[in-house]
């Protein structure tokens, strides 16, 4: 063999292993997780609220108002993260888009603990009580960055001459975007949503400091609402066997409402043309 | 009167000239070609035609571009109406991630041009003819503009571009990257047009030029050169360049 084929195998089999070793790490996760959890899990467990240790109980509760505060943050964070990256790619090359850019990296960068604290001292302070409402908010901030940026990349990414061709047909500006750029980027878009959603469904630490938990289902905006990863928390750092099942039970669940979210998310945004 | 009258049009990338005091008059319902080397300046000039530098950064024209008589740079000028009356086809084709259908619809639905869905269908029917790709597309209007062929996605385009009936078509290279077949179809097409639209068509291609314009314009380093009827430009030039650059002494 000469010294080109060489290469090329040795390059080929290290980037091959380097792709196994990624998506082996992620199943041995996977399994260990389920393997760990599937014991645990059952209907009562799915839908059940806390209950002391050795009378059952479950997260139903904690599924909701996961489900709740993710709901709240992406009307909010969405929205705004969306209509951010837009700016930034459609107009933003001054000094005001090149500061925005910067605050959104920045933030990006920020530990979740920050804007929980942030939350807490902002709204739960003032009016006195933990609440969905300073959850649900403190996800939006963290969701806000992650999508403005990714929403910027990918609508950067449209062709230029695309905008040109509606341009050319006298489209105003405005329309340009919302008719051409944004139905173009939105599975790149979509995949923003995606990372963002996903981070925030497993935060922690700005839910202690905002929701709180709780050991009932609530529906309300205004009271301390349970979270499956609270939950998790909760179940994980008891001194308890069967809480520590629970605790991989729910965190399965966790992963499987994610991994179901993506799937929908890429099925609706789907490449139609 | 001339359909578009340039006096002393002088443009700007930044600090760099583009366009050297360029005069032309152009006549209604003739198709003028522009040639030069690349870099010459032609497809600038092209796209001060419907203003559409406007949207690169920092460039500025001088001069005066009349429309039917009308300056298009005055301050108050609606640009986007101005694109309306001004359509372009580009050197790539540029299609929108839509359907077929809604390619040439989308001209017609921003500038609300037609009264209902019958009309609609009707316009787009007509622009798909007059862009000679009814019939390749008539059984799947409401797939995808992708999965065209280069040539056809490039017909495509001129048919939303005529969609709009815009008074001028700008044609910037539009064959370039199309087989001879599918050029050929495209230059039949731009002659068809000339009894309805006013044309300018640049091209690399000097055959091109010689086979479908009225009349030629020469461009070299940002000035006009020459611009003559095609005929005499191509047999008896006025300019040593012209005849040094059509007979390919360089280029």
């Amino acid at each position: 063999m000469d010294s080109r084929r060489i290469v090329n195998s040795i390059a080929t089999i290290t980037t091959a292993v380097a792709a196994f070793a990624v998506v082996g790490v992620l199943v041995i996760i996977l399994s260990y997780i389920s393997y760990q959890g599937v014991s645990s899990l059952s209907w009562q467990f799915l839908v059940e609220t806390p209950k002391p240790v050795g009378e059952g109980g479950g997260i139903g509760n904690a599924i909701v108002g996961s489900l709740i505060m993710l709901g709240l943050a992406s009307l909010l964070g969405v929205p705004i993260g969306v209509a951010v990256g837009t700016y930034l790619s459609e107009m933003g090359d001054g000094w005001f888009g090149t500061t925005v850019r910067f605050v959104a990296d920045t933030l990006i960068g920020v530990p979740s603990i920050v804007f929980g604290v942030f939350i807490y001292a902002l709204v739960v302070l003032q009016q006195g009580y933990f609440s969905t409402l300073a959850g649900s908010l403190a996800l939006a901030l963290i969701m806000i960055p992650i999508i403005t940026r990714t929403t910027e990349e990918m609508t950067k990414l449209v062709p230029k001459t695309m905008r040109e061709g509606a341009l050319a047909l006298g489209a105003p500006q405005w329309r340009v975007t919302l008719d051409i750029v944004l139905p173009a980027a939105l599975s790149g878009i979509a995949t923003g949503v995606m990372l963002a959603v996903a981070r925030v469904l497993g935060e922690t630490a700005p839910l202690l400091f905002t929701a709180f938990g709780s050991r009932f289902y609530n529906i309300y905006l205004d009271e301390p609402m349970a979270s499956l990863t609270v939950q998790i928390y909760n179940y994980a750092i008891s001194p308890f066997d069967e809480w520590h099942d629970k605790a991989w039970a729910a965190t399965m669940v966790l992963v499987g409402m994610i991994l179901l979210i993506n799937i929908t998310m890429r099925y609706v945004t789907r490449k139609r043309y | 009167m001339s359909k578009i009258s340039v006096t002393d049009l002088n443009f700007y990338y930044g600090k760099a000239q583009a366009l050297y005091n360029i005069s032309i008059e152009i006549p209604e319902r003739e198709v003028v070609a522009f040639i030069g080397p690349s870099g010459c300046g032609k497809s600038t000039f092209l796209r001060t035609l419907n203003r559409m530098n406007d949207t690169i950064p920092l460039t500025r024209a001088e001069g005066k571009v009349l429309i039917d008589g009308e300056d298009i740079y005055r301050p108050n000028t609606d640009v986007v109406k101005l694109r309306r009356r001004v359509g372009m086809v580009f050197q790539k084709s540029n299609p929108f991630p839509k359907s077929i259908f809604e390619n040439v619809a989308y001209g017609i639905r921003i500038n609300r041009i037609h009264s209902d869905k019958a009309d609609l269908n009707g316009r787009v029917e007509k622009a798909l003819r007059d862009a000679a790709l009814w019939e390749e597309v008539k059984d799947r209007l409401q797939s995808s503009a992708f999965g065209l062929s280069g040539g056809q996605q490039q017909r495509l385009c001129i048919a939303r571009a005529l969609a709009v009936q815009p008074e001028v078509v700008l044609m910037d290279e539009p064959a370039s990257a199309l087989d001879p077949s599918a050029t050929q179809k495209i230059e039949e097409l731009v002659v068809q047009l000339k009894q309805q639209y006013t044309i300018v068509i640049v091209t690399h291609n000097m055959q091109q030029a010689a086979r479908v314009s009225d009349r030629t314009a020469f461009f070299m380093l940002g000035k006009l050169i020459e611009y003559n009827p095609t005929q005499k430009m191509f047999t008896n030039p006025d300019e040593q360049l012209t005849e040094d650059y059509i007979t390919g002494r360089f280029g």
